[in-house]
């Protein structure tokens, strides 16, 4: 049941993260109906009170919409959605960058590092 | 704080002389799950048993919904004891039509619907349950009634991983959040705190913490656990 919370990140945080991943995974459509409260908490073996807390913060980044009587919806936006997926690579780059950083290696090393690791990946990927 | 359930102020309890709790002080806001940790003789079983009004403090005050605390608040709070006092005699649904006699706000639909959910036998003798299908009964009992306040006495002590997952599971899909307001003593930390809003710590009798998960967790730069092991030893 539920999902793994032992890193230190607050838990309504790392919902909110695999939720935005559903979404630029496709997991979730636009417009697609999010799961109610207790339905969620359930599902992820939290306290409905954290998955309000995801939601409201969701519909405050815009990425939901909350519609009286009918539950909470991911956005049809697309632009927003663009954004999104925008920011989770600038973010997971980030959070790479900076670890290869703190363990000394050099711009040049890191970029040479991608392109030798995808070069190979492509070549093992045709055999 | 807006409405709180309840009030401990400045309360100590001697039990034959020795001091079990010194002096402690604070309150617990509405609609919030809120867990009990500490060691073993830390005291946490006496603070239940004190908001239960099952015991009475030496010094000080308890007040629920500002009223004071007596033997007669079991009406409104739901105590589950971590030893079971059944009626061995009884079937699992003779227990329950017994509860939902002595408990007003005791919602036998609700009851009907969580023997269901927790899988169990309502023909089952109370004396031939298992001890993870006892637990289950006690949690279909204390979640049942419609109390403001539930207070669990390590609900997971003693089960199987699997009987703890669904027990938990229970919790989540039959509490009444935001009109109930729940205390949770447990060893069992890592599986219990993705469901707490607050942890109260205690020590010696004494409050060493009372704060949000996530003040704590970032506090210890890591889970409730960690932050137990580095405060605690």
């Amino acid at each position: 049941m539920g999902k793994d919370f032992s890193s230190k990140t607050p838990i309504y945080l790392q919902i909110i993260q695999h939720i935005c991943s559903q979404i630029i995974r496709g997991d979730l459509q636009p417009g697609e109906k999010l799961p109610s409260v207790r339905e969620m908490a359930l599902k992820m073996g939290v306290n409905p009170n954290t998955i309000q807390r995801v939601y409201m913060e969701l519909e405050r980044e815009s990425l939901a919409e909350a519609r009286r009587g009918q539950g909470t919806f991911v956005t049809e936006n697309r632009d927003r959605l663009q954004q999104l997926r925008l920011d989770l690579k600038h973010d997971r780059i980030k959070t790479f960058i900076a670890d290869m950083t703190e363990m000394g290696f050099t711009t040049e090393e890191i970029s040479l590092g991608l392109v030798e690791y995808f070069a190979k990946s492509l070549n093992e990927g045709d055999k | 704080m807006v409405d709180p359930v309840i009030t401990f102020e400045h309360v100590t309890k001697m039990i034959y002389n020795k001091k079990i709790i010194h002096d402690i002080h604070f309150q617990l806001p509405k609609g919030k799950i809120i867990g009990m940790v500490g060691p073993n003789g830390s005291g946490k079983s006496t603070i239940l048993k004190l908001m239960a009004g099952l015991i009475l403090p030496s010094k000080g005050n308890i007040s629920l919904y500002g009223n004071h605390i007596t033997r007669r608040s079991s009406q409104s709070i739901a105590y589950l004891p971590e030893k079971s006092g059944y009626y061995p005699f009884y079937t699992v649904r003779e227990t329950i039509s017994y509860h939902n006699r002595i408990y007003k706000d005791f919602n036998l639909e609700k009851a009907t619907d969580m023997i269901k959910f927790m899988r169990l036998n309502a023909n089952e003798k109370v004396s031939s349950l298992s001890k993870g299908h006892v637990s289950r009964l006690k949690i279909v009992l204390a979640l049942s009634r419609q109390a403001p306040l539930i207070l669990l006495d390590e609900p997971l002590t003693g089960l199987d991983p699997m009987m703890r997952a669904s027990i938990i599971k229970g919790l989540i899909a039959f509490l009444d959040i935001p009109e109930q307001t729940i205390v949770i003593t447990t060893h069992e930390v890592m599986e219990i705190e993705p469901l707490l809003d607050m942890v109260l710590a205690i020590r010696n009798g004494e409050i060493i913490k009372f704060d949000d998960l996530d003040n704590i967790r970032e506090l210890a730069g890591g889970n409730l656990l960690d932050w137990m092991t580095n405060t605690y030893t």
